[in-house]
């Protein structure tokens, strides 16, 4: 009932109890009367009739005007009040409720004020706690990327379903197959492209059951083989999930919610193996023969003195000439298997001028000897032992310091070679009494501490020599250490670098959280859906009049972000001609098709870039037409699902003239940049894909099946190429 | 009785000296150079004692020697087989095959004769 009606309705009550009240007053005051007493009364009242109305009527309405005051009071003020209440409660948690009307409400007022105050306050302080949470871990984030991009081992996480979450370029450019950017490392991507499923399920088993017999750190190994041939170590160790707290207490044992993989590629220790052997047994089974030969040959000289002088020279130069061959089979033995000869102490690959400002640092520091550098060949690498070699340099110059009253001591490293020249260079010529040769074997000693290493074994670790020289026209003398050269470690991939301005995107730990990997990709969301997002340029337009794909381009969205750095960007041998009004779309020459491999290479790389994706492109029915005219002839399938950007538009803009990439982008707002290549292409279209999945959900469509059916339905689907 | 010898092995350097050993120990001597030879020499002299290198061309002394094994006119000839190859697991193999003692490079010749004139039951 509405507020106005209430109040008629309690002033109508009231108007009807006093007219009682009064009337039964009346009636028993005029039953009681005497006549005469009557007769005045009537008398008296029918001179003032209008005056007693008009006396009750201003009553009435001063009780009206009193009971109006009241309900303002204390009804309609607290209703009032309510409204401002919810809304404070809903949408707008600043507001106050404004203090006026009676005492009683007015407090009340207060009371709420104070507690939306309190609740202000306390939904702010959760919010700061949440932004600082979210920097906290966007910082951990940030530094773990840094970290794993930094290391030298290949790593790659996964979860449990091998799906990536996480990995390092190094790990990428370990198993990149074809394309610069591209390769099947990936996020999202399933682990199992590169390695075989059953190898991971059983070391995964391995690592369960080491776990159910309480190992504190269980892992496994196994040997993996790229399809480059390449042979590669992996160890794997679990990474345990976060489990609610009241089962961790029920669980004795954590629960693996996925794994981590570390890859080391080992064809070439294993290839080094493989040299050893040979060289030994060369060297055992070639020698056998010929000391044989000698053996028997000289023997007979012995025993049977009494032979003629022709048999006698045939046996001395049987000797002579087995032992030419000995000697040719070693030196042959010795400079084929050079490098499988040198020591296998694990050196580490720096560079030359690190390596000896280390050195300048620890001297001065722990010996107070001023040095200085005399020439640091740049851009040298080496492969050293930095610990023992450092501490080498330290000992020799301390014993300097303190036995020959060295002042201060110069570095040099210059290139020889196959090897590197590290100088320890002290001023003056000592004479030939002096010479520090047993300094080398003695256990290093520096300022009390003594090593158990001696410097020879540091040489030898290295493979290197040591000694000591004159220099007279300088007036100085040197410790001359040989330490091998490392190539210059492999160039890391230039792509990595391209998109510089955003940090790579090498992980997504929301992926921990994908759901049933198996489910029909059909009724997924769109939003948590992997895209491969691909353009491709052509030599014309008609797929199947003979014109081919000389470029492919190709992007990738997971969990709603554009990956740029993951994608394909591929030039193709049509092996055709291309029609010169084509090259002035694409800009792509025939020089610049020259040497590129031919799409029945590229397919199946591209393939294996869009696994377990789904196809996302602008006008896809184009160039899908291309991709299953080449099915045949190269055996690749694409039976992805596909979503094409101008149908979807379409289906947001069904009013918009055009759908033209271009005209899209624009209306959507996204910077269209280097448009006109096929990964250039891609990405605009990635990105115009992203804004439109908004879009779509206002219109209900959520689901991958929804945009399909939706995309079907347009105009535009009946345009079949 | 003049016993025989085949030395079978393709290295003229050792050839030479086990001939002439051969020979001074009062041995009657013949050579082949490879194992297709060896069996024919063996076919056309009726040799007592083969001394077989294991490294032959065209077919290898381990393959000889289970030729003479499964002849059964030839089992009275001796096989010593003499290699450069000196692993147990080679031993084992030719000594399985049937050779009657195994030699491997360099050898002492005072033992080779020694050896030679035991499986011809000369001592």
């Amino acid at each position: 009932m509405a507020p106005r009606a209430k109040l008629a309705l309690v002033l109508g009550g009231l108007y009807l109890l006093l007219a009682m009240l009064f009337s039964v007053l009346g009636v028993a005051l005029w039953a009681d009367m005497q006549e005469s007493e009557r007769q005045a009364i009537r008398a008296a009242l029918e001179v003032r009739y209008g005056l007693a109305i008009f006396v009750i009527l201003i009553s009435w309405a001063l009780l009206g005007l009193v009971v109006q005051a009241l309900y303002r009071a204390y009804v309609q003020v607290p209703l009032s009040l309510r409204e401002q209440a919810l809304v404070m409660a809903t949408s707008n948690p600043a507001l106050r409720l404004p203090e006026n009307g009676a005492p009683e409400i007015r407090a009340l007022a207060q009371a709420v004020n104070a507690l939306a105050e309190q609740r202000e306050a306390l939904e702010r302080d959760v919010e700061d706690r949440i932004r600082q949470a979210k920097a906290s871990l966007e910082e951990e984030r940030n530094r773990l990327a840094a970290l794993m991009s930094e290391l030298t081992q290949s790593v790659i996480v996964c979860n449990l379903h091998g799906r990536i979450l996480l990995y390092n370029d190094r790990a990428r450019l370990q198993f990149k197959v074809l394309g610069e950017g591209g390769g099947i490392i990936g996020l999202g991507r399933s682990v199992f492209a590169v390695m075989e499923r059953h190898l991971i399920a059983h070391a995964l088993d391995n690592i369960r059951h080491r776990m159910g017999r309480g190992s504190a750190r269980p892992s496994a190994v196994f040997v993996t083989t790229t399809r480059a041939g390449q042979l590669i170590r992996v160890h794997m160790a679990p990474v345990f999930g976060a489990e609610p707290e009241n089962a961790a207490a029920q669980r004795r044992e954590p629960l693996v919610g996925g794994y981590v993989l570390m890859l080391e590629n080992i064809t070439r220790s294993v290839e080094m193996e493989r040299t050893r052997d040979l060289m030994l047994h060369s060297l055992t089974e070639g020698s056998r023969a010929s000391m044989a030969n000698i053996r028997a040959a000289v023997e007979n000289l012995l025993d049977y003195r009494d032979m003629d002088t022709e048999q006698r020279d045939r046996f001395v130069g049987i000797i002579r000439d087995e032992v030419t061959i000995m000697a040719q089979r070693l030196d042959q033995t010795t400079s084929e298997f050079s490098e499988a000869l040198e020591v296998r102490w694990p050196l580490e690959e720096m560079v030359g001028a690190d390596l000896v400002q280390a050195a300048q640092r620890r001297i001065e520091q722990r010996l107070g000897l001023p040095t200085e550098t005399a020439g640091v060949a740049e851009d040298l690498w080496v492969r050293v032992d930095s610990y023992g070699l450092l501490l080498g340099l330290t000992y020799l110059a301390s014993r300097l310091k303190g036995e020959l009253g060295a002042q201060r001591v110069l570095l040099r490293l210059s290139r020889a070679g196959r090897l590197a020249h590290l100088d320890l260079i002290w001023p003056g010529v000592i004479d030939g009494a002096q010479t520090p040769a047993n300094w080398e074997f003695e256990p290093m000693n520096i300022g009390g501490e003594t090593s158990r290493l001696t410097l020879r074994e540091v040489i030898e670790r290295h493979g290197g020599e040591f000694w000591m020289q004159r220099d007279e026209a300088a007036d100085q003398s040197f410790f001359r250490l040989l330490i091998p050269i490392a190539a210059r470690p492999d160039a890391v991939d230039p792509t990595a670098f391209v998109h510089s301005e955003s940090r790579p995107e090498y992980y997504d730990f929301d992926l921990f959280q994908a759901s049933e990997e198996t489910r029909a990709l059909d009724d997924r969301l769109l939003t948590q859906l992997t895209y491969t997002v691909f353009d491709t340029e052509t030599t014309g337009l008609d797929p199947s009049g003979g014109e081919e794909i000389i470029q492919i381009g190709a992007t990738r969205i997971v969990n709603g972000r554009l990956l740029r750095s993951e994608t394909i960007d591929q030039l193709v041998d049509p092996r055709r001609r291309i029609k010169p009004e084509s090259i002035r779309i694409h800009g792509i020459t025939e020089e610049m098709l020259r040497g590129q491999p031919p799409i029945d290479q590229v397919l199946p790389a591209f393939s294996d870039f869009c696994e377990d994706t789904v196809l996302v492109a602008h006008n896809a029915a184009f160039d899908m037409r291309f991709l299953q005219m080449k099915e045949a002839a190269t055996g690749v399938a694409f039976r992805q699902p596909v979503l094409d950007t101008l149908l979807l538009s379409a289906v947001i803009h069904p009013n918009q003239e055009s759908h033209r990439l271009e005209a899209i982008a624009e209306r959507l707002g996204v910077n269209v940049i280097g448009r006109h290549t096929a990964l250039g292409d891609a990405i605009v279209t990635g990105e115009v894909f992203l804004k439109m999945i908004p879009l779509l959900a206002e219109q209900g469509i959520r689901t991958l099946r929804e945009a399909r059916e939706a995309a079907e339905r347009t105009y535009y689907a009946r345009v079949a190429y | 009785m003049t016993r025989r010898i085949l030395i079978a092995d393709d290295e003229p350097n050792i050839v030479v000296s086990l001939e002439f050993l051969m020979k001074r120990e009062g041995f009657e001597v013949a050579t082949a150079i490879d194992g297709e030879a060896t069996l024919a020499a063996i076919e056309k002299m009726k040799p007592d004692l083969v001394l077989l290198d294991v490294m032959l061309p065209k077919m290898n002394g381990f393959e000889v020697c289970q030729r003479i094994r499964a002849n059964p006119q030839w089992s009275g000839v001796r096989v010593l087989m003499l290699t450069a190859k000196g692993r147990d697991t080679e031993v084992a193999k030719g000594l399985a095959l049937g050779a009657d003692a195994y030699v491997t490079k360099p050898f002492s010749t005072k033992d080779l004769v020694g050896q030679v004139r035991r499986l011809l039951g000369l001592e």
